[in-house]
């Protein structure tokens, strides 16, 4: 699939390659030797437990915030949890687990770290325990699997992507069910803003959101049942994307791989750059996330599109495809795979800035040519969207025709009313009728386009290249941390030691114990060995 | 002057209007009709249905251009227009640095769940917008930007810690009046933490606020779509140096 189209040195692609793996090793020592109350959540999400207080709470937040108050988070909450299971003669099943939540929230039960062979006994319940979730995941994975097979892929690529939001999953189903049927292969249920800085997953199918709907496992599962059926009507696998970001980013993961979603948002820098989260809480919680989505075979989306909105595209260039190396490098540590790596990137450059387009199409191949075999997500313009919906739509049609002539894996399907309202449904049969005019028209126009050696885009990809190998230099240098505490990103500056959800990072203790990483970390070891 | 002006197509009075719109009917002749019933009711006689097109099962997109019967009456039209000079960032460097003697405080933020910095961004950060820089490029302004999702208290409190001379809010999100009554809550929150005279100047802007609404917003100033730094930096001016050197002078006299 490589064919160099832009005469790029491969040397100095290996040398970037090299870089971002410097620049990202020291991120991921410090992931591998912490934790955070959300991917002890996780645990015990994958362990069976479900459902909430009456206030909403989830029992794992509860049962996690139980095991933190009376021994820490430094040895993960698994040997902890089921040891007590054992100590009040409850049977290491997820309605037992559910009712240690309960016991521990009321205060009737007390946290200790097992000793001798209670640990081992310990070990390996929470190990079972966790390994059937885990199965859970691998089936719904083989169900997939078998789906595509029976109703097919979409006949094109890019894919179609579009957004529904109303706030109620209940509206969101026909309107997801209705995008499917004009043309969609991939639905993305947008969250409430604010979701990603809520400590903890609600629980249900919820009908009050605020341009977008919660997510929740049962508003997961709802969606993809509905999916399922517009797959079979239409004889193509209708995907389903959520966000794996914020404090819950571990939980909402591992939700996604027990009802079967798709793809999934999850970047590496987004929630510290545009949600102030803490970076070290981002890192381990990615860590854990990315480990989930290799298992659950998700494809995962990278967000540096949202770079492009603060800085300016043409100046912050370089600034994506050093996210792109760094969200491959950080994917790849985690066991994705290439065909898992929804790279981001965006048409985001002023249009009235000269050239243009012709920049567009340079940083688009660029995305293409270093990551051959990943399918990129193509982003449409946002930022220079006016309210001038004509406008927009031709400017929506530019870009779909960048997707065509560079190879864009997932195309978002831009909308005209970008910025002025929520799409309506004559939005988005608008914009469908754009990118079907431009896929049809053009679709296959990337067999013929081959810019000029040495020609306006050639050059501007190289210079986008050399400027990210100079920023990666300077990033291995100070270390990513530093770098991001300077706003090289997105120009946010986000210092380590603060944001949100700092207090819930914990350093591992001497044996700690974590069985989903462990079930998760070991074929990888096998296939080294 | 004309007080009287009708839309323009290409003839100077033809009334000329465009609009389209999505009927919940599948696409036949009667739904056309029901186009252009509609069309009549909104003042387009006559009218040309130029596009229909069924989308899904149940619904129709149609364009439509007529002529409409309405006039537009401009000497009832009701704005806020700009009621205080322009300035250049020269300018108010200057008044800041003669009058004030020291510098101009302004703590920004978007308040509740809205996570859309790019308003006050556009107006706070150097960056600026539009070819003009941000009010961190006025050397006489000390601005903090709080970023996204600010809590009301949180917002009341950094002014406090700034001593801000000026509050600017930006708000996006619309869902359910979201921008409203984060508003509110916000003008309800300064009054009821700070006495009149030490309140700091509250300002909004977003694309969907209606700039006649300050009162009933209990802000000082509203701002709509197209604002730029260098308005708001001339308003803050006006508002916090010049009205107030007028009103001294009008109770001394």
């Amino acid at each position: 699939m490589s064919s160099n189209k832009l005469g790029l040195d491969p040397a100095l692609v290996h040398r970037a390659r090299a870089l971002a793996a410097k620049a990202g090793r020291p991120v991921v020592d410090m992931a591998q030797s912490h934790t955070t109350v959300s991917v002890e959540r996780a645990v015990l999400r994958l362990a069976g437990v479900t459902g909430a207080d009456p206030d909403g709470i989830p029992w794992v937040n509860r049962l996690v915030d139980a095991v933190r108050n009376d021994v820490g988070l430094g040895h993960g909450v698994a040997l902890p949890v089921f040891h007590a299971l054992a100590e009040h003669g409850l049977e290491p099943t997820p309605a037992e687990l559910t009712l240690l939540a309960q016991k521990a929230a009321s205060g009737s039960v007390r946290f200790d770290l097992p000793t001798g062979k209670a640990v081992t006994a310990a070990k390996k319940a929470s190990r079972r325990q966790v390994a059937a979730g885990i199965k859970q995941i691998d089936r719904n994975r083989a169900d997939r699997d078998k789906m595509i097979k029976r109703y097919g892929d979409p006949k094109q690529r890019p894919w179609i992507y579009l957004i529904v939001a109303t706030g109620d999953i209940y509206e969101d189903i026909p309107q997801a069910q209705a995008a499917a049927r004009a043309g969609a292969d991939v639905i993305a249920v947008i969250r409430s803003t604010g979701q990603s800085l809520l400590d903890y997953v609600p629980e249900g199918a919820t009908r009050e959101g605020f341009a977008g709907t919660y997510a929740t496992q049962e508003n997961f599962r709802l969606m993809r049942a509905a999916l399922d059926e517009s797959s079979r009507e239409l004889g193509r696998y209708v995907r389903l994307t959520n966000y794996a970001s914020g404090l819950c980013m571990p939980e909402i993961a591992t939700l996604a791989g027990l009802q079967r979603l798709d793809m999934m948002l999850n970047d590496s820098m987004y929630g510290i750059l545009f949600r102030d989260i803490n970076p070290i809480r981002t890192f381990v919680d990615q860590r854990f996330s990315r480990q989930i989505h290799a298992r659950a075979g998700i494809i995962i989306n990278t967000g540096e599109d949202n770079y492009l909105t603060t800085a300016d595209a043409v100046e912050a260039a370089h600034t994506v495809t050093v996210s792109q190396l760094l969200n491959e490098y950080f994917a790849h540590e985690a066991g994705l795979a290439d065909w898992q790596l929804g790279l981001g990137h965006a048409f985001e450059i002023n249009p009235e800035l000269p050239e243009s387009f012709r920049l567009e199409l340079a940083h688009a191949l660029l995305a293409r040519e270093l990551f051959p075999d990943a399918p990129l997500k193509w982003m449409p313009p946002t930022k220079h969207m006016t309210g001038d919906v004509f406008r927009g739509n031709l400017l929506d049609g530019f870009f779909n025709l960048v997707g065509a002539l560079t190879g864009q894996g997932i195309l978002l399907v831009g909308m005209m009313t970008e910025a002025v309202v929520t799409p309506w449904l004559s939005d988005r049969d608008i914009a469908l009728q754009n990118v079907r005019y431009v896929l049809g028209a053009a679709g296959n126009l990337h067999e013929d386009f081959v810019p000029a050696p040495d020609g306006f885009i050639q050059r501007r990809a190289h210079q986008v290249l050399d400027e990210a190998i100079d920023l990666l230099e300077k990033i291995e240098d100070d270390t990513l941390l530093n770098a991001i505490a300077d706003g090289t990103f997105g120009i946010m500056k986000r210092p380590a030691h603060r944001g949100k959800g700092l207090d819930g990072v914990a350093k591992h203790d001497d044996g700690y114990y974590n069985p989903a990483t462990e079930i998760l970390e070991a074929p990888a070891k096998e296939e080294q060995q | 002057m004309k007080t009287v002006v009708r839309p323009y197509g290409d003839t100077t009075g033809d009334g000329m209007t465009q609009v389209s719109f999505t009927l919940p009917l599948p696409h036949d002749k009667k739904a056309e009709g029901a186009a252009l019933q509609l069309a009549a009711k909104m003042g387009l006689e006559p009218a040309m249905l130029v596009h229909a097109k069924q989308m899904g099962d149940g619904f129709t997109f149609f364009v439509i251009y007529g002529s409409v019967r309405h006039l537009v009456e401009l000497d009832k039209v009701v704005v806020v227009e700009r009621d205080f000079p322009l300035l250049t960032a020269k300018e108010v460097n200057t008044v800041v640095k003669q009058k004030m003697r020291r510098k101009l405080s302004v703590v920004g933020a978007c308040i509740g769940t809205d996570a859309h910095t790019v308003g006050i961004d556009a107006i706070l950060n150097l960056k600026g917008i539009a070819g003009e820089k941000g009010l961190e490029y006025y050397r006489e302004l000390k601005v903090v930007n709080l970023g996204a999702q600010i809590t009301v208290p949180e917002l009341v409190a950094a002014a406090k810690a700034e001593k801000a001379d000026a509050v600017l809010v930006s708000q996006v999100v619309t869902q359910r009046d979201a921008h409203l009554h984060n508003t509110r809550e916000m003008s309800a929150a300064f009054r009821e933490a700070l006495p009149a005279d030490k309140r700091p100047l509250l300002i909004v802007g977003g694309p969907r606020f209606d700039e006649l609404m300050t009162d009933e917003l209990g802000v000082d100033r509203i701002f709509g779509r197209g604002t730029t730094p260098r308005e708001v930096a001339s308003y803050l001016v006006h508002a916090l140096i010049t009205e107030k050197a007028e009103r001294k002078k009008a109770v001394a006299a």
